[in-house]
C-alpha cells in the first residue's frame, strides 16, 4: 500500500525545483535575448515602450483576475466591464460634451457598481462565481448597447435625429493611453503602479492575507474568525474597478466607443494571471507573477510579429506560453498547486 | 437462499499500523449482529473489507462454510454480500432519475439497456421498491433523484441493495439521516429480512437501535474483539469494552478545581429537531468535559455557541449579557473561540506555513493600520511553537507538512496566544499521542487557572477524565448527566452513556 517505489535522485529533484521555481523566468529572459539578437526592430526603445503600453491593458484586467482568483474563485465578466467602459467613456464625452475627468468618474463608478452587482449575486444569492459572472458579462454585453442602438459611437457621428454628435473624445482623454512621461507611456507607468498597489494590498495587508485564507480554505478562514462575504465581495469589486481601468487605456488608444473593445481581453487576461501563478513556484495568483505573465506575453507575440508570424496564429502561441505555465506548476511542481480547482 | 458468513483472524495494516489484530466471528442466516466500536476501532476497514473495497489483508472470509474469495466489491455482489455504506451521497448517482439510480446495479452490468425507455425503467424499478412497501409513484420515479429528501435516497440505495436478493446485507449507520418515524419503517424492513432468512450486520452508534435489533453484539477496540454479547445486552459492560476497560476510578489525573462565577448560561437550548431543551450555566475557573458517542450532537453544540451554526431552540447570556453570535467573528470578539474537529477541514491552510496559520485569527494584533508586521509575525509563531513544543524546522514549514500530533498543537496553540474567556475545544486530543496530550491538557489548565473557561467536547472518557473537572454526559442531543468528577466515577458516567435517550 505503502510502499515507495520509484526514487528520484536528489540532483533531479533540485534541478526539478529549480525549473519549477525560475523556469518561467528564464523562459521569459531566454525569449526576450532571442527576439534582441535576431530582430533590428525589436531592439529599438520604441518598440518596447509600446510593447509595454498594448501589454498594460491586459496586465491590468489580469490584476483584477487575480483577486477573484486570490478568494478562490473568476471573474468571468472582466472583458465586458472592459467594454462597456469604451462605450461609456465615448457616450459621455461624444454625445453629452462631456469633459474627460467626468468620463473617467463615471467608467469608475460603473466598474465598482457593476462589482457590487457581481458581489450581490455571488454572496448573497449565492450563485457560483463563475456561473454568476457569466450571467453578468452577457447581461454587460447587452446593456451596453441600448443606449447607443448598437451602434459604435465616434466624434461627428450622425446622431438619431439628423444633427451631429456635439462632443468629441477630449485630448485629455487621449492622453491616457498616447501620452508619455520621458520614454515612458502613461499606461505603462499606470500599470507598474497599480502592479505595486496590488502587490502591497495582497502581501502586506491584513485584507490580503485574508482573501488568500479565503481562497485556500474558506471554511478555516471563517472558523478563524475572517468575515469571508466581505472579502470575496471586495476581490470582485477590485477586479471590475480594474477592469473599468483597463477599459479607458482602451477607449483612449482606440478613439472611439468601438462596441466590439475588449471582446478577447477575458481570456487572455485569464491566461496571463494563471502564468503569473507559476512565476517564482508561488502556486497562488500574485500581483507580480500577473504582471510577468503579461509581459512575457507581450514579448512574445510582439517578437513574433515582429519576425513575420501571422497574427491569426497569435492564439496558437498564448495557448503553448499558457499550457507551459500549467507544466511548471502542476506536472513537474511536487507542491499542489492550491487555487486552481475553482477554476 | 440462505447463507452464513464467517471471518477468521482477519488482519489488516496500513503501513506499521495495524488496524486490525485478528478478527473472528460468525453471523448465521437470519441473524443481526451488531458491530460496536468507537472511532478508529477498525469497524470501517472490517466493513470495506468485507465489501470488497480492500483486498489485501490475512485472515478467511467463509461463506457457507466455503472460502470465499472477495476481490473487488462486484465480486463481493456476486456472492452475495451487500453494503449500504454511511455517505449517502458516495451511491447515489447525480443527474439520474430515481428509476435509473434504483437499476443502477443493473444499468451498470449491462442487464438493462442504458437506453431503455423510461416507462419500462418504472417498471422494473417498481419491483424492486415492492420488497421495500414503499409505493412511489410515476413522477417521483421519473424525477431526479436529487429532488429526493435525505432519508428517501437512504431507502433508495436500501432498495437498491435488496434488488440483488442479498444474503448477506451490511448497513452502516443507516438511521444517521432518518427521523424517528423514518427509522420505524426501516426497522420493519430489517425485521423483515431477518425473517426471511438474511444475515445482517448492522453498525450503529445509537445504542438504543441494537438494543431493538441485534440478536448479538459484537464490541470491538484498538482492532480487537473486547467482547460478544447476546440478548439481553449489558450496555454497561459493553460501554467499558468499547472504551477501555479502566476500573481504578480514582485516577482522574490532575486535582479537581471547582469554578464560582457563571461565565455562559445556556437556557431551554435545543440541538436537534427530536431533542429535549435544556438549561445549563458554565463557569470560569473550571474545565468542563462534555462526552458523548458520535453524533451525540457535541459538534453541533459547540458550533452553535462559536456562531457558525444556531441552536433549534433557546438563548445563550454571556458574561450576563444576551449573546446571539451570528458568526464566529461576533464569537471571538467577546474571546469564545472554537478550536473544531476536523482540523483537515476546518483549520489547516494547504500550503501555509506555520507563521501564517497562526496568525490567521489575530491579524488585526500582529498590524498596525491594516499593514501586517512581519516580525511580530514571527515573533506570535515562535513563542508559540516554544509553548506548545512543536516539533518543527522552522515557524516557515508548512503545517501540512508537520505529524498529525504537531498539527494538532498548531491549531490549539494559535488560539492560546490570544487571551480567551472560553475556550472551545471539539475533540482536541483526536490523533494526537500523549506527550501532546499532556501539553496541550496543560495549556488548557493554565488558562482555566487564570480565571477562563473551557470546555472539551470528546466521545473518549479517558481524555475527559485526565482533563476536566466537571463533565455533562451527552447522548443523541439531550444533557443526560452532569457532575463533579470526585462525585461521580468513570462506570457511572459509561452508565450515563448507555441510557438510551
Amino acid at each position: 500500500m505503502n510502499t515507495r517505489t520509484k526514487s528520484t535522485s536528489g540532483i533531479e529533484y533540485a534541478a526539478r525545483d529549480f525549473l519549477v521555481k525560475y523556469g518561467f523566468i528564464l523562459v521569459t529572459l531566454i525569449s526576450f535575448v532571442l527576439f534582441f539578437a535576431t530582430q533590428d526592430t525589436f531592439r529599438l526603445s520604441t518598440t518596447f515602450f509600446s510593447m509595454l503600453k498594448y501589454t498594460s491593458v491586459v496586465a491590468i484586467t489580469g490584476l483584477g483576475i487575480t483577486f477573484s482568483m486570490a478568494v478562490g474563485g473568476l471573474d468571468l465578466s472582466v472583458g465586458a466591464v472592459a467594454g462597456m467602459a469604451v462605450t461609456l467613456s465615448a457616450m459621455t464625452m461624444v454625445v453629452y460634451d462631456k469633459p474627460a475627468i467626468v468620463a473617467v468618474a463615471l467608467v469608475l463608478l460603473a466598474g465598482i457598481v457593476i462589482g457590487c452587482i457581481n458581489a450581490f449575486l455571488i454572496v448573497v444569492l449565492k450563485i457560483p462565481d463563475l456561473l454568476a459572472t457569466l450571467a453578468s458579462m452577457f447581461a454587460i454585453m447587452g446593456l451596453k448597447l441600448v443606449p447607443v442602438n448598437g451602434r459604435s459611437v465616434s466624434s461627428g457621428m450622425m446622431m438619431e435625429d439628423g444633427s451631429t454628435a456635439p462632443g468629441k473624445f477630449t485630448d485629455a482623454f487621449l492622453k491616457i493611453d498616447g501620452g508619455q512621461f520621458g520614454p515612458i507611456p502613461y499606461a505603462v507607468i499606470l500599470w507598474m503602479t497599480l502592479t505595486v498597489i496590488c502587490w502591497l494590498f495582497l502581501t502586506r495587508t491584513i485584507w490580503g492575507r485574508a482573501m488568500y485564507a479565503v481562497g485556500s480554505n474558506p471554511e478555516a478562514a471563517l472558523l478563524a474568525g475572517i468575515r469571508v462575504k466581505m472579502y470575496r465581495s471586495l476581490a470582485y469589486i477590485l477586479s471590475s474597478l480594474l477592469a473599468s481601468i483597463s477599459g479607458l487605456i482602451l477607449a483612449s488608444r482606440i478613439g472611439q466607443g468601438d462596441i466590439s473593445a475588449g471582446n478577447s481581453l477575458l481570456l487572455d487576461s485569464v491566461a496571463v494571471a494563471l502564468v503569473g501563478t507559476s512565476v517564482l513556484a508561488m502556486g497562488k495568483p500574485n500581483a507580480w507573477g500577473t504582471a510577468l505573465g503579461a509581459f512575457l506575453m507581450g514579448v512574445v507575440i510582439t517578437g513574433l510579429t515582429i519576425a513575420g508570424f501571422p497574427y491569426y496564429g497569435q492564439d496558437v502561441v498564448k495557448g503553448s506560453v499558457l499550457l507551459l505555465a500549467l507544466v511548471f506548476s502542476f506536472t513537474l511542481s511536487r507542491k499542489k498547486s492550491r487555487f486552481i480547482s475553482a477554476v | 437462499m440462505k447463507k452464513s458468513l464467517e471471518i477468521r483472524s482477519i488482519r489488516k495494516s496500513f503501513g506499521s499500523n495495524e488496524v486490525l489484530k485478528g478478527i473472528s466471528f460468525r453471523i448465521e442466516p437470519g441473524e443481526i449482529v451488531s458491530l460496536l466500536g468507537a472511532n478508529g476501532a477498525g469497524k470501517s476497514t472490517l466493513i470495506k473489507i468485507l465489501s470488497g473495497a480492500f483486498t489485501e489483508f490475512e485472515g478467511e472470509i467463509l461463506i457457507n462454510d466455503q472460502l470465499a474469495n472477495i476481490n473487488s466489491p462486484l465480486e463481493a455482489r456476486s456472492q452475495g454480500i451487500e453494503t449500504v455504506h454511511q455517505k449517502i451521497n458516495e451511491g447515489i448517482i447525480a443527474g439520474l432519475t430515481v428509476a435509473e439510480n434504483l437499476l443502477f446495479d443493473r444499468i451498470a452490468l449491462g442487464e438493462i439497456s442504458r437506453i431503455a425507455s423510461p416507462s419500462k425503467m418504472v417498471q422494473e424499478s417498481k419491483k424492486t421498491l415492492k420488497e421495500l412497501d414503499l409505493d412511489w409513484d410515476n413522477s417521483i420515479l421519473k424525477d431526479d433523484v436529487f429532488n429526493l429528501g435525505i432519508a428517501d435516497q437512504q431507502l433508495l440505495l436500501l432498495a437498491r441493495a435488496l434488488s440483488n436478493n442479498p444474503s448477506l446485507l451490511i448497513l452502516d449507520e443507516p438511521t444517521s439521516a432518518l427521523s424517528n418515524a423514518e427509522v420505524v419503517r426501516l426497522f420493519k424492513i430489517i425485521q423483515k429480512l431477518r425473517a426471511d432468512g438474511v444475515a445482517i450486520l448492522y453498525v450503529s452508534h445509537r445504542l438504543g437501535e441494537i438494543d431493538e435489533l441485534a440478536d448479538r453484539l459484537v464490541i470491538l477496540r484498538d482492532g480487537v474483539i473486547q467482547a460478544i454479547q447476546k440478548k439481553p445486552f449489558n450496555w454497561n459492560s459493553a460501554l467499558h469494552d468499547m472504551l477501555g476497560l479502566d476500573l481504578s476510578d480514582s485516577q482522574f489525573g490532575q486535582e479537581e478545581q471547582r469554578g464560582k462565577d457563571v461565565i455562559l448560561s445556556i437556557k431551554e437550548a435545543q440541538v436537534f429537531d427530536e431533542s429535549r431543551p435544556w438549561s445549563l450555566d458554565i463557569r470560569s475557573g473550571e474545565v468542563t468535559g462534555v462526552i458523548g458517542l458520535l453524533g451525540a450532537g457535541k459538534s453541533e453544540f459547540a458550533r452553535a455557541l462559536y456562531g457558525v451554526e444556531k441552536f433549534k431552540s433557546g438563548t445563550l447570556e454571556f458574561l450576563g449579557k444576551p449573546f446571539r453570535p451570528s458568526s464566529p467573528i461576533d464569537a471571538i470578539r467577546k474571546g469564545i473561540f472554537l478550536i473544531s474537529e476536523d482540523r483537515a477541514r476546518d483549520g489547516i491552510l494547504e500550503g501555509w506555513s506555520i507563521s501564517n496559520t497562526t496568525s490567521l485569527p489575530f491579524l488585526q494584533r500582529i498590524s498596525s493600520g491594516g499593514i501586517l508586521n512581519f516580525g511580530n509575525e514571527t515573533n506570535l509563531a515562535m513563542s508559540m511553537i516554544k509553548r506548545l513544543n512543536v516539533v518543527t524546522q522552522s515557524h516557515r514549514s508548512t503545517v501540512d507538512s508537520l505529524s498529525g500530533g504537531n498539527q494538532q498543537k498548531v491549531m490549539v496553540g494559535r488560539w492560546l496566544m490570544q487571551n480567551s474567556r472560553l475556550l472551545l475545544l471539539d475533540e482536541p486530543f483526536r490523533g494526537v499521542d500523549i506527550g501532546a496530550r499532556r501539553e496541550i491538557a496543560q495549556q488548557i489548565r493554565d488558562l482555566v487557572r487564570a480565571g477562563n473557561a473551557a470546555i472539551i467536547f470528546s466521545s473518549d472518557i479517558d481524555e475527559i477524565l485526565e482533563s476536566a473537572d466537571r463533565v455533562f454526559v451527552m447522548v443523541e442531543g439531550n444533557i443526560m448527566f452532569d457532575a463533579y468528577l470526585s462525585d461521580t466515577s468513570r462506570s457511572e458516567i459509561i452508565k450515563r452513556m448507555s441510557e438510551v435517550a
